[in-house]
């Protein structure tokens, strides 16, 4: 139920910053799709964790802060790259392992390696992702290990506590 | 300057038609559509600010979404020659990988 | 204080069509090195260039020559939809391509090509 109230809030706040029409006719008629939309993600079965991860919105915007620098901070060495006059670039397949249990953690986790230049996930298989980097020696295992640090607390965070009293 | 930037990003769509047109396998080609979608989204935003219509970035957002879709669209069905097959790992068995695709002049 | 408001007020426009401008120039740079590298994988860093740099700097502009909150609200609808969907395109091909079992160049590129003059 709870899934349910985020999706209709985020897409209730959608149409209204997207039209920014206000009158009565365009306001049933945004009711009317919302409850369209509701109907076919509950028949696709999508409303669930995967569906609508809005309950964990502050540390998942917390991780994208961090990742924004992150992202900027990676573009140097490839825009260094593209303009230098001989090509100096040592591309690399790492294998990277990571800590992510839940499908949503290695999802953040594997779109966060795409995401910063440099690097691409090319495969994902269990815990170990397969990694194209563009520079060698700047894909060092340690050099994700934070990330993955990162993504795991953003996305299951009280799993991860639980997990860790466990351990020790 | 703002109109510099619209010529910029111009001068970049028409570079990538470069890519698109001559990459040597199929994925540098959809690779170069992507991207170029990418860029073709920043464009009409940006042409919506040049000629003072910022309504221009609701076509922006469209966009952004069909592109998305089509780079997927094209990829399942170059992998699959289908699209009645199901994105699921465990549901599917892949066929076994052609290696000549890729080399492939798409 | 309400001078330097008013000078970042009339500075506002010039900055965000500057902004636009880097951006576009970084779309161009990402666009070149796709142009220049030498296979696929690669090709895929350089344009991650665009996808995420120019896309950030460019909308950043656009957001400060916006008219009102609501475009600025469609730029960063924008600017989520480019970084959620940009990502899984990529690593849709990627994974594509390796599946196909397209090979990756791997070693560092200018000895490569001096080892190709050398058999030459």
């Amino acid at each position: 139920m709870g899934y349910f109230l985020g999706l209709i809030v985020v897409l209730g706040a959608l149409w209204l910053g997207l039209s920014g029409i206000y009158e009565p006719l365009i306001l049933t008629l945004s009711v009317i799709s919302l409850l369209v939309v509701l109907l076919l993600a509950y028949r696709l079965d999508t409303v669930d964790k995967e569906g609508s991860p809005y309950a964990r919105t502050p540390q998942l915007f917390a991780y994208w802060a961090w990742l924004v620098v992150e992202i900027f901070k990676a573009n140097w060495p490839v825009i260094k790259a593209c303009v230098s006059a001989d090509l100096d670039i040592n591309p690399a397949l790492v294998k990277v392992k990571t800590r992510c249990e839940s499908d949503l953690a290695k999802t953040i986790f594997a779109n966060s390696i795409t995401l910063t230049p440099g690097t691409v996930t090319v495969e994902v298989e269990g815990d170990k992702l397969l990694v194209h980097a563009l520079f060698e020696e700047d894909a060092t295992p340690d050099s994700f290990a934070e990330m993955d640090e990162r993504s795991w607390r953003a996305a299951d965070g009280r799993q991860a506590q639980a997990s860790k009293q466990v351990r020790t | 300057m703002i109109g510099a930037a619209a010529i910029a990003l111009i001068v970049a769509i028409g570079l990538m038609l470069i890519r698109a047109l001559s990459g040597p396998t199929l994925y540098d080609r959809v690779l170069a559509m992507n991207s170029l979608g990418t860029k073709i989204v920043l464009f009409i935003g940006v042409l919506g600010f040049v000629l003072g219509r910022p309504d221009f970035l609701d076509i922006s957002v469209l966009y952004a979404l069909i592109n998305f879709v089509s780079t997927i669209a094209i990829l399942k069905f170059f992998r699959y020659r289908s699209f009645q097959v199901p994105l699921m790992r465990k549901t599917n068995t892949p066929r076994q990988p052609r290696a000549a695709e890729g080399g492939e002049d798409g | 204080m309400g001078e330097l408001l008013g000078f970042l007020m009339a500075a506002k426009p010039v900055l965000g069509a500057f902004l636009c401008l880097v951006g576009g120039t970084l779309a161009i740079i990402g666009t070149v090195g796709v142009l220049r590298f030498p296979d696929f994988y690669t090709r895929l860093h350089a344009a991650s260039v665009t996808d995420t740099g120019a896309a950030t700097i460019t909308i950043i502009g656009m957001a400060l020559l916006a008219p009102s909150w609501l475009v600025v609200f469609k730029l960063a609808a924008i600017w989520l939809f480019l970084f959620l969907t940009g990502p899984t395109g990529t690593h849709a091909l990627a994974n594509a391509a390796h599946t196909a079992g397209l090979q990756p160049v791997i070693g560092r590129q200018r000895d490569l090509a001096e080892h190709a003059e050398e058999d030459a």
